[in-house]
């Protein structure tokens, strides 16, 4: 079995300051990997040089793509990297309005993907569209307003929907669940939880609640100053940490 | 008059404006920068056309300028004065006459020629500007022939409307490649672009960008499978000329809701009213 996502050695600096370095690890077909760490531990810029938003100072990242098998992300060019990101790829980003057009109906902007890669038909765009607002809970009633009048919780469900509309493999997460209230984030995390195992999709999810990862991710890393301080599955690395940083980590969760 | 340099402009700037405009004809409907000149008018006046015009114009041609198909309306009149007066240039009304075209908003009911070359006044050259505010990215979208944003516009008039509600400015494609705004013209002039004998030039002065068209090249109005493009005009004959295929204007004529719609063209109607034809107000 190929990998999906290989990443090897990985190295972002801005100036003398590290973002991530000497990253690697492998993602396989239907596996979600955590990475946690506290804030500026480089998380979001390991997860931009991966979708290919950030280049990376050194590194390599391939992605087992439909047609050419594992290619370098890094050495595509622009309208090779934009055609993944909407197809193979989705990103889901923290605060959904940087993920949505909030200018747009919120069928328009899950039909949005599928216009990009070709689609013609206003009926087919719009069947799949409400197809898919139906699958995170958006009533079909609401498909025609505009993200602003959601709540939070049903922008988030719907930057997925945009996202997930054309089948991706990989699915990049930054946060998905911050900003929410615990009640709609156990939801969303059902809902997640349930579309990551039905479409078997890969996933990245760069969280600093370890809640999230617990209950997504097989696979964890642990990030502290733009290192990895220690990577292994989920309920090892969370029952038994060995790092003094993942210790502490683990001891600073409140429990109520 | 002989204080202004032939048709007002410098040899250079319009040197520099044909290259610009021999660049965009060489890739069609591509938006090619050029160094916009001050003009003595403000812009949204046409200081694009004006100085594609002006690049373009000889002695020996004959100029015809109209604003939403007029010739009668002020910015087509000051602009006329302002060649007749820094080019000494003839000046015509009727559109076969004409070697030269500048035009706000219409495209002239009289088929164009192999002679001709029409240049229109641009007001917001990128088709993308309202979906996409940043022109860096509008840019990587037109290089990418990355195009599935105007779609979902076109998506969100049918889903608001029940139909393509965009009317005016309505976005094709031109030779199978670049996205191109076709200026404020009415969508029912958006067939006569395409396979055009003239030739045909864009000018934004304001956007500092030239665009064209060469002749006879494929244009494409952009549509959905099942929601085809409509060319549409109001349902109603001329009440002056009595012609039912005519781009229409629709004149208010007193405040109890009294209205005669009139072709918006000028010189075609009055050409056809000297025929001999009528409609059913003509005086």
């Amino acid at each position: 079995m190929t990998p999906l996502l290989e990443v090897r050695a990985v190295t972002k600096t801005y100036g003398a300051r590290i973002g991530c370095r000497d990253v690697d690890f492998t993602l396989w077909p239907g596996e979600v990997m955590g990475v946690v760490g506290e804030s500026g531990s480089g998380k979001s810029t390991l997860l931009s040089c991966l979708s290919g938003q950030l280049a990376p100072d050194a590194g390599e990242v391939l992605f087992d793509t439909r047609a050419g098998g594992p290619r370098d992300i890094l050495a595509m060019d622009e309208a090779g990297r934009r055609m993944l990101a909407r197809t193979d790829w989705a990103f889901v980003h923290q605060n959904p309005r940087d993920g949505l057009r909030m200018g747009v109906s919120a069928g328009g902007n899950v039909g949005e993907r599928l216009m990009a890669v070709g689609a013609r038909h206003y009926g087919d765009i719009r069947a799949r569209a409400a197809d898919w607002l139906a699958r995170v809970d958006i009533t079909a009633d609401r498909m025609d307003d505009r993200p602003g009048t959601f709540s939070g919780g049903m922008q988030q469900r719907l930057q997925i929907a945009r996202n997930l509309v054309t089948g991706p493999r990989l699915v990049f997460m930054d946060e998905p669940t911050g900003g929410l209230d615990v009640s709609v984030q156990a939801r969303l995390l059902d809902m997640l939880r349930g579309l990551v195992r039905q479409m078997g999709l890969s996933a990245v999810i760069v969280t600093h609640d370890l809640a999230v990862v617990r209950l997504l991710a097989d696979r964890l890393m642990v990030m502290k100053g733009g290192h990895v301080v220690e990577a292994g599955l989920t309920d090892q690395v969370l029952d038994d940490p060995q790092h003094g940083y993942t210790q502490l980590l683990v001891s600073s969760v409140l429990q109520v | 008059m002989t204080d202004y340099n032939f048709a007002y402009l410098d040899e250079q700037t319009k040197r520099m404006i044909r290259r610009a405009i021999l660049k965009a004809l060489a890739i069609p409907g591509y938006q090619v920068p050029f160094a916009s000149r001050e003009m003595p008018m403000p812009y949204g006046w046409g200081t694009g056309g004006v100085q594609v015009t002006a690049a373009t114009l000889t002695p020996g041609d004959r100029l015809k300028v109209i604003d939403q198909g007029a010739d009668d309306t002020t910015n087509a009149v000051s602009i006329r004065k302002f060649f007749e007066r820094t080019a000494q240039v003839a000046t015509t009304t009727r559109t076969a006459e004409a070697s030269v075209i500048q035009t706000r908003h219409r495209i002239p009911e009289t088929p164009l020629t192999a002679e001709q070359v029409l240049v229109y006044q641009v007001p917001i050259p990128e088709p993308l500007r309202f979906l996409e505010p940043s022109e860096v990215e509008t840019r990587k979208m037109h290089e990418l022939s990355d195009y599935g944003l105007m779609h979902v516009k076109l998506y969100e008039d049918i889903a608001r409307h029940g139909h393509i509600a965009t009317a005016y400015a309505y976005p094709v494609l031109v030779a199978d490649r670049y996205v191109m705004d076709p200026s404020p013209i009415p969508k029912f002039d958006n067939p006569k672009l395409s396979n055009c004998p003239a030739i045909q030039l864009f000018g934004a002065g304001r956007e500092q960008r030239i665009y064209a068209l060469p002749p006879h090249t494929k244009v494409v109005s952009l549509d959905f499978e099942d929601h085809p493009f409509e060319p549409s005009k109001a349902d109603a004959a001329c009440a002056l000329c009595g012609d039912d295929a005519s781009y229409l204007d629709e004149v208010i004529t007193d405040d109890a809701g009294t209205r005669m719609f009139v072709c918006s063209d000028t010189d075609h109607c009055s050409a056809r009213r000297d025929a001999g034809h009528c409609g059913e107000d003509a005086a």
